[in-house]
């Protein structure tokens, strides 16, 4: 067999993957810059890794509307890939700005946290834009194995070591289903192109009864199931998230599980869409037990980071709703509450590492006591965090969930959308809880007054106006992941 | 003579012992053989595919597993030694700190 090389390479077109190539560079860069830069302050490594991230923002928004695939099919750069990339981004720029602080508190500010992160966001963007199951495979991993040091990255604390254990063995295992169904998938229909998947599914006789296909499709979705903390795979995200640094909890909850939905969503809408009636049924399930168990279960949570740990699988039941009814309006709900949800639960996660001592002692919800009158500007920043992640108007929580309710009721979920509203207003019980302690109980200690540095300050103000702004104007943003939505 | 049948249920079988494996023992490095021991069952049904097929993209996914197993390997290791420095153990019954 010959293999024409110059032809070979005229088929591949480099704009396609030129966000993940300069953020892949500029981690690089950033590794050697953390070598040979002698400083113990770190906060320079904070504002280029925001120069890569908003470098490759723009690289990704200027392929707008284009839709180019190259790599023989492999990676795409459609709409739908850049709306997730730049949630990424977002989780990202947050992430980074928050954690500087944190680190030099917990004594391990290690310059590679930023590689790291960035070296993740490559893996999620691999995993958007990724039309092959090599390609998605790939993406995940990237990201995972770089998760699986940030969540341990703090590897004199027993919590956060423990945490970093858990998440890798249960990731890893979790793997193993994931590749088992892509490895079915493939055997069934001789491809691993999602889109030849799906026209191979349809030139079948019955897809529906066969067997190696139906198993196939099940053990991919156990394994993104996993990786968007649904239940009943959903054990390991408590402890990870309490264990884990704080600002890398954040970026846990907000990228990844975006991550793991667009890799979920154009996976089963685009290849699987014959055995709709099959995986419909079984997500219906899921979003029921994730949305309900994680309300509950966070009603009696006392650690903060806990509980944010639950209401975080909590919102991924919230977003299934969204894919069960799998027409424009659920997946554009979908593509807003997953950038939303990265605004305002970020936004949460770094008001905890203001009020947060060193080592976290007790991290529990007592510690916000008396923030009203001690810090005003934090605790009202805090309420609107709280109220947007409550799904209370006017903020981007309630335009998000009533997009994606709304999906479910255009399909007839009825009770699906009535289970959902029903789980959204008890999950209003907790997050009022923390307002409560905020405004409402005298603080029990002194409050240290922690210096509120510059990453960190700029973070709390991207993040209040990103869950409030589209909240009042949601129309721009919402057009936008409409048309995000209408190429998969 | 098609022996595709036979490839397919001793990876299903190893594949099966792999995740018994991890929910039963609770040595964190055999839990993490089990797994490889998963990915490695998932190589053998993606090479015995490839062969059945004729085609090569199931070979060039199993490059792929086999490299990414590696960076996790080493990922994973390191997280051990340095659980094992803060314990003295590699028990996953000994990583209980966090309990709900």
């Amino acid at each position: 067999m010959e293999i024409n090389v110059a032809q070979l390479f005229a088929t591949i077109n480099v704009a396609t993957i030129m966000p993940e190539i300069i953020l892949s560079i500029m981690a690089m860069v950033l590794l050697l810059v953390n070598v040979f830069v002698p400083s113990k302050q770190k906060t320079y490594l904070v504002w280029l890794s925001l120069l890569g991230i908003i470098g490759a923002g723009f690289s990704a928004a200027s392929g707008w509307g284009q839709n180019i695939s190259s790599f023989s099919g492999s990676v795409v750069l459609d709409n739908f890939a850049i709306f997730f990339k730049l949630i990424f981004l977002v989780s990202a720029g947050l992430a980074v700005l928050i954690s500087d602080q944190y680190m030099e508190r917990e004594n391990c500010n290690q310059g590679e946290l930023y590689p790291l992160i960035l070296f993740a966001t490559t893996g999620m963007m691999l995993m958007a834009s990724g039309t092959d199951l090599m390609t998605v495979f790939l993406g995940l991993e990237l990201m995972s194995i770089s998760l699986y040091v940030l969540a341990g990255f703090n590897r004199a604390n027993l919590k956060s070591n423990e945490a970093g254990l858990k998440y890798f063995l249960l990731g890893a295992f979790s793997t193993g289903f994931l590749l088992y169904g892509m490895a079915l998938i493939y055997g069934v229909t001789g491809t691993t192109r999602i889109a030849a998947i799906a026209s191979s599914v349809a030139q079948m006789n019955s897809p529906l009864t066969n067997t190696m296909l139906g198993a196939g499709m099940l053990l991919i979705m156990t394994g993104f199931a996993f990786k968007i903390a649904a239940a009943p795979f959903h054990m390991w995200t408590p402890d990870v998230y309490e264990g884990a640094p704080t600002p890398m909890a954040a970026f846990m909850s907000a990228g990844p599980k975006a991550a793991g939905f667009a890799a979920f969503l154009r996976m089963f809408l685009v290849a699987f869409p014959m055995l709709i009636t099959q995986w419909v049924d079984i997500l219906w399930v899921i979003a029921v037990l994730t949305m309900t168990i994680g309300n509950l279960t966070a009603l009696r949570q006392d650690n903060i980071k806990r509980m944010l740990a639950y209401s975080s699988i909590a919102h991924a039941g919230y977003a299934l709703v969204g894919f069960v009814a799998a027409n424009a309006t659920g997946t554009t709900g979908i593509l807003f509450y997953m950038l939303s949800y990265a605004f305002m639960n970020i936004g949460a996660f770094a008001i905890i590492v203001l009020v947060g001592k060193q080592g976290e002692p007790n991290g529990s919800v007592q510690d916000f006591a008396g923030l009203g009158t001690k810090r005003p500007v934090l605790a009202a920043v805090m309420s609107l965090f709280l109220f947007s992640l409550a799904g209370m108007p006017p903020t981007a929580g309630f335009i998000g969930k009533f997009y994606l309710f709304s999906g479910a009721l255009e399909q007839g979920y009825v009770w699906l959308a009535i289970i959902g509203v029903l789980n959204s207003a008890a999950s209003v019980y907790y997050y009022l809880r923390v307002m409560v302690f905020m405004y409402m109980k005298p603080s029990e200690e002194e409050f240290g007054w922690v210096t509120i540095g510059a990453p960190i300050s700029l973070a709390l103000v991207v993040a209040a106006a990103g869950s409030l702004i589209p909240g009042i104007i949601p129309s721009y943003i919402l057009q936008l992941a409409q048309q995000a939505v209408k190429l998969i | 003579m098609d022996n595709l049948s036979n490839y397919l249920i001793l990876s299903a079988v190893l594949f099966s012992i792999g995740t018994i494996g991890v929910l039963v023992r609770r040595n964190i490095i055999v839990m993490f053989m089990c797994i490889e021991l998963m990915l490695n069952a998932v190589n053998l049904t993606f090479v015995a595919l490839s062969r059945h097929l004729g085609n090569l993209d199931g070979q060039v996914f199993v490059f792929f597993i086999m490299t990414v197993a590696a960076a996790e390997a080493a990922v994973g290791l390191a997280m051990f030694i340095a659980f094992f420095n803060n314990r003295e153990s590699i028990d996953a019954d000994d990583a209980s700190l966090m309990k709900w």
